[in-house]
C-alpha cells in the first residue's frame, strides 16, 4: 500500500513540467492552429537558463525566482520566433507552418550547444525541499511534494485566465473565428504574440521547473516532444484540462510501468493513446474538427501531367549517366549514390501521400525502419535468403501501414500528423525497448545480401532498378485512377465523397502504398548497410524526409526525388560543419518564408517567367 | 460620411466589384439592393478591409480608410455584422458582447449591455446561455447587439431580414428605425425591397458589382423597368 501511494506521488510530481508543456502547446494551436513542433525546445531553454540563474540567484528566493525568470526569458523568446518566423506563414497552408518550426528546432539546438556546450547539466536541487518525506513508510521527496501543490494552482490560474477575463474570452473566440474578432475591432496580431508569449512561458516554468528531478541536456527537446503529443492528443487539442488529465494519466502510468512492466514503458504511452482515440477520436476533452473548415489557402494546385518529350529525355540521359557510374566512378561515389538512390525512394514514398493525397504524415520513418527491421529479424532468426527477406521488408513495412493507417485516416490535418508521429514512436520505443528480440540500441547486424549482389557494384545496380523502379510505380499510381481519386479527397473531401468517392478507403490505399514503399526503401537499406539500428525510426529521420519533400517542392511531383537527391549530396559537406544545425534551421525557414515552391518549383517559375516553358495559361 | 470611388474587388481572379462608387450621409440609411452574388455582401467587406480592394478608395469621417487593418477600420466606428452571423458558439451572449466591447466616443450613440437588453430582452432572458443555444433570430439580435457593443458610427447590416421568422423580422424593421433616431448611420444589404422600404430613405442597387440605381424609392417606383430588370420581386 505503501509503495503504490508513493508510486502514485511520484507519478503525478512528474506531471508537472509535461502538464506545463503541453498546456503551452495547446493554448497556442488553439488561437493559432499552428502546432509548435519546437515547443520541446522552449521546454530545453528554460532548463537551460533555470541551471545558469540558479547558480548566480542563491537561496531560496533564488530558486524559485530562477524557476520565474526562466520562465520570462522563454516567453521572450517565443515572441521573438511569432514575430519573425510564424508571422510570415500564418496564411500559408499547415505543413509549411509545421517545416517552419521544425527549422527553428534546429536553430535551437545549436545555439544553445554554441552557449551551454555539449554537457549534461545537473540541476540544482530546491532550498529547503531537499530531504523526504515518510508517508506509509515510503520516501518521498519533498520538492515532489512542491510540485503536487504548485500544478493544480497553474491551472486553476489557467482556467482563471482562460474563464473570466477579457483576454480569455477575447482568445476563445479567436479560437474559433479570429476574423470576426478583428472585424469588432480586436487586434488579433497582439493576442496570437500574446497567446504565444503565454504558451512559450509555460514551456519555460515547465523545463526550469524540473531541475531538481531531471537537469538539463541537448535532448530533451525531442524527448518531452513526443510524450506532449501524446498529452494532447489524448488531452484533446486545445483543452487545457485535457492536458492536465492526460498528463498525470500518462505520467502515473509510466511510474507504475517502471516497476511492473520495464521492458515496456516507453510503448505503454502509445498503447493507452491508441485505446483512447479508439474510443474518442478527438481525445478526451477535444471538439470534433470538421474538414475543411478553414477553407483552402495558398495557390490552387497545379494540374499534374505526364512528363513531355524533353522532361523524358532529360530522365533517360540521367539514368544512362547512372548506369555508367560503376565505369568510372570509384567505390566511395557508387556508395554515395546507393544512399541518395535509397533516400530518393523514401522521399518518394513521403511525397505520395503527402503531395498527391495531402496527408502530411509526421511519422513515415517508422515504415522505412520497419522494412529494414522485418527483413533483419527474418534474416536473424530465421537465418532466411537474403532475397526472401527482401521481399518481406515491403510487404511487412505496408501491412503496418494497414494497421496504423487505419486508426490515423480517421483524422485529419494536425491531428492525423499529430498520430502519425505518436505511432512511429511506438515502432521506436518497441524496438529500442526489446532488447532481447531486436538488440535494442546495439542494433541487428550481419544482415549482407546474397552471393551474387554482394559487390558494391552489383548492388548499386540493384539499387537503381528497384529504387528507380519504385519511384517510377509511384508517379505512375499519380497518373492511374488511385491517383485521381486522391487528389480529389486532398482538394476537397467532401466533393470527392458526393461524387461517390469513398474517401477513407482512397487515403487509407495511399497510405499503406507509401508504407510499402517506404519498406522497400528500408529493404534496400539495410541490405547496403549490413545492420540496421534504432535511429532509422527516430523522428528526426521522418523530419528528414519531410524537410527534403519540402525542399524540393511539396506542391510537384518531382520534388521529393530532387530534394532527397540535392540533401544526401549536400549532406556530406554540411555536416563537416560545427554548427550545421543551425545552417541548415536557418535555411528550411528562409524557404518557408522566401521561397515556398521549394527546388523545382522555384526552377519551374523562373524558367516560365524566361519563357523556356509555357506556362498554365488557361489556368487564368 | 463615407465615400468610396473605383472601388474594384476580386475573389482570386474573380471581378466582384466593378468600379463601384456612392456616398452615404450622416444619419442617413441606405439600402443596398441587388440579386444574390451581385456584390453587396463583397461591399461590405470592400468596407471594412475584410476583402482588399485591388483598387479605389474608401474614405469615412475624411479619413482614407483603404488598406488599414480590419481592426483599425472598425475602431474608426464602422461596425460590421455579418450575414451569417458568425456568433461564437462557445461563448455565452454575454461573453460574445464583451467580445465587441470597445470604448466609448463623443460622436456615436453609446450602447452599454443593460441598454442592449433592453432593446433585445430574448437576448436578456438567456444571457449566460451559450451561442450555440440559440435561435436564428436570437443569434441575428446577438450578432446585432455584439456589433453595437464597439458604438459604431456606421452600422453596416448584411441581409439582416434573412432566414428569419417574419414576427421577427417586423421587430428587426423597427430596431432599425429606432437606431436612425439615435442618430446612427446604417447600410443594410436587402433582398427584401418590401423591407428594405420601410426602414431606409434612400436605394441603391448594384448587378454585376456596378451601381444600376441610385435614389429614393420614390424615383424607384417611378422606374419599374429598373426594378424589374435588377430585382427579383
Amino acid at each position: 500500500m505503501g509503495l503504490f501511494v508513493a508510486q502514485l506521488l511520484t507519478g503525478l510530481a512528474n506531471a508537472a513540467a509535461l502538464f506545463l508543456v503541453a498546456s503551452g502547446l495547446s493554448l497556442i494551436f488553439g488561437v493559432t492552429r499552428i502546432v509548435n513542433f519546437a515547443h520541446g525546445s522552449l521546454y530545453m531553454l528554460g532548463a537551460y537558463f533555470g541551471v545558469t540563474l540558479m547558480h548566480m540567484l542563491p537561496g531560496v528566493f533564488g530558486f524559485w525566482g530562477s524557476i520565474l525568470l526562466s520562465g520570462l526569458i522563454v516567453g521572450l523568446i517565443g515572441i521573438v520566433i511569432e514575430i519573425c518566423v510564424l508571422r510570415p506563414v500564418y496564411r500559408a497552408p499547415e505543413l509549411f507552418q509545421l517545416v517552419a518550426t521544425f527549422g527553428v528546432i534546429l536553430v535551437i539546438q545549436d545555439l544553445t550547444l554554441m552557449i551551454w556546450g555539449a554537457e549534461d547539466q545537473l540541476g540544482p536541487r530546491a532550498p529547503g525541499l531537499k530531504s523526504v518525506v515518510r508517508i506509509l513508510g515510503e520516501p518521498v521527496p519533498q520538492y515532489d511534494l512542491a510540485l503536487i501543490a504548485i500544478t493544480p494552482v497553474i491551472l486553476l490560474g489557467l482556467w482563471w485566465l482562460i474563464a473570466k477575463t477579457r483576454v480569455g474570452i477575447l482568445v476563445r473566440a479567436a479560437t474559433q473565428d479570429r476574423e470576426m474578432v478583428g472585424a469588432l475591432g480586436v487586434n488579433q496580431s497582439w493576442l496570437f504574440t500574446g497567446v504565444f508569449f503565454l504558451g512559450s512561458m509555460l514551456a519555460g516554468l515547465g523545463g526550469a521547473i524540473q531541475l531538481p528531478k531531471g537537469g538539463a541536456d541537448l535532448l530533451m527537446d525531442l524527448n518531452i516532444i513526443a510524450a506532449v503529443f501524446v498529452v494532447v492528443v489524448i488531452g484533446g487539442m486545445g483543452s487545457i484540462p485535457g492536458a492536465f488529465v492526460a498528463a498525470v494519466l500518462i505520467s502515473v502510468l509510466n511510474v507504475f510501468g517502471v516497476s511492473y512492466l520495464p521492458q515496456s514503458t516507453l510503448v505503454l504511452m502509445y498503447v493507452v493513446m491508441a485505446v483512447v482515440l479508439l474510443v474518442r477520436p478527438y481525445g478526451l476533452f477535444g471538439r470534433e474538427e470538421k474538414a475543411g473548415e478553414h477553407g483552402q489557402v495558398g495557390e490552387p494546385e497545379r494540374p499534374i501531367r505526364p512528363a513531355g518529350m524533353r522532361g523524358r529525355m532529360l530522365v533517360a540521359a540521367l539514368l544512362a549517366a547512372l548506369a555508367l557510374v560503376p565505369l568510372f566512378g570509384g567505390n566511395f561515389t557508387q556508395v554515395l549514390i546507393t544512399d541518395i538512390l535509397i533516400f530518393c525512394l523514401f522521399a518518394a514514398s513521403l511525397q505520395f501521400m503527402l503531395s498527391t493525397g495531402g496527408l502530411v504524415s509526421f511519422g513515415h520513418a517508422a515504415y522505412f525502419g520497419g522494412g529494414a527491421y522485418a527483413a533483419a529479424l527474418l534474416v536473424t532468426y530465421a537465418g532466411s535468403p537474403m532475397e526472401l527477406a527482401f521481399l518481406f521488408a515491403p510487404l511487412a513495412a505496408g501491412l503496418l501501414a494497414i494497421i496504423f493507417g487505419w486508426f490515423c485516416i480517421r483524422l485529419s490535418g494536425v491531428y492525423f500528423a499529430m498520430l502519425t508521429l505518436a505511432f512511429s514512436q511506438l515502432v521506436w520505443s518497441l524496438v529500442f525497448q526489446w532488447y532481447d528480440v531486436t538488440g535494442g540500441d546495439d542494433g541487428l547486424v550481419n544482415i549482407w545480401p546474397a552471393e551474387w549482389l554482394s559487390g558494391t557494384t552489383a548492388f548499386y545496380y540493384f539499387t537503381l532498378i528497384v529504387g528507380v523502379g519504385g519511384i517510377i510505380l509511384l508517379r505512375h499510381l499519380t497518373h492511374a485512377p488511385l491517383g485521381y481519386t486522391l487528389r480529389a479527397t486532398r482538394d476537397s473531401a467532401r466533393q470527392a465523397e458526393a461524387t461517390g468517392i469513398n474517401v477513407k478507403r482512397v487515403q487509407w490505399v495511399a497510405f499503406a502504398t507509401a508504407g510499402a514503399m517506404a519498406g522497400l526503401a528500408g529493404g534496400l537499406f539495410v541490405f547496403s548497410k549490413g545492420s540496421i539500428f534504432p535511429n532509422e525510426l527516430e523522428i528526426g529521420k521522418s523530419f528528414d524526409a519531410l524537410i527534403v519533400v519540402f525542399l524540393g517542392g511539396v506542391k510537384t511531383l518531382s520534388g521529393g526525388v530532387v530534394g532527397a537527391a540535392f540533401m544526401e549530396s549536400a549532406k556530406d559537406w554540411l555536416t563537416r560543419l560545427e554548427y550545421w544545425r543551425l545552417v541548415l534551421g536557418l535555411v528550411i525557414i528562409g524557404v518557408v518564408i522566401i521561397a515556398p515552391d521549394g527546388i523545382v518549383g522555384t526552377l519551374r517559375k523562373v524558367s516560365e517567367r524566361v519563357g523556356l516553358r509555357r506556362s498554365e495559361e488557361f489556368m487564368k | 460620411m463615407l465615400e468610396i470611388s473605383g472601388l474594384n474587388s476580386f475573389y482570386g481572379k474573380a471581378h466582384i466589384l466593378n468600379d463601384l462608387g456612392f456616398t452615404v450621409s450622416r444619419g442617413e440609411v441606405v439600402a443596398l439592393l441587388g440579386r444574390n452574388g451581385a456584390g453587396k455582401t463583397t461591399t461590405m467587406k470592400s468596407i471594412m478591409q475584410l476583402v482588399r480592394p485591388k483598387s479605389g478608395k474608401v474614405t469615412f469621417d475624411g479619413k482614407d480608410i483603404t488598406a488599414m487593418p480590419s481592426h483599425k477600420v472598425a475602431r474608426f466606428g464602422l461596425g460590421y455584422v455579418p450575414e451569417e452571423r458568425r456568433i461564437f458558439t462557445d461563448l455565452t451572449i454575454l461573453e460574445n458582447l464583451e467580445v465587441g466591447r470597445q470604448a466609448k466616443r463623443t460622436d456615436a450613440p453609446s450602447w452599454t449591455v443593460d441598454a442592449l437588453f433592453e432593446l433585445f430582452p430574448n437576448l436578456s432572458e438567456r444571457r449566460h446561455n451559450r451561442g450555440k443555444a440559440l435561435s436564428g433570430g436570437e443569434q441575428q439580435m446577438l450578432t446585432i447587439a455584439r456589433t453595437l457593443m464597439g458604438n459604431p458610427k456606421l452600422l453596416l447590416l448584411d441581409e439582416p431580414s434573412e432566414g428569419i421568422a417574419p414576427v421577427i423580422v417586423e421587430q428587426m424593421a423597427k430596431t432599425i428605425l429606432r437606431f436612425k433616431q439615435e442618430g446612427l448611420t446604417v447600410i443594410i444589404s436587402e433582398q427584401n425591397l418590401h423591407f428594405a422600404r420601410i426602414v431606409a430613405d434612400r436605394a441603391i442597387i448594384i448587378e454585376s458589382g456596378e451601381k444600376k440605381f441610385d435614389g429614393t424609392f420614390a424615383d424607384l417606383e417611378k422606374q419599374p423597368e429598373i426594378r424589374d430588370a435588377y430585382l427579383s420581386v
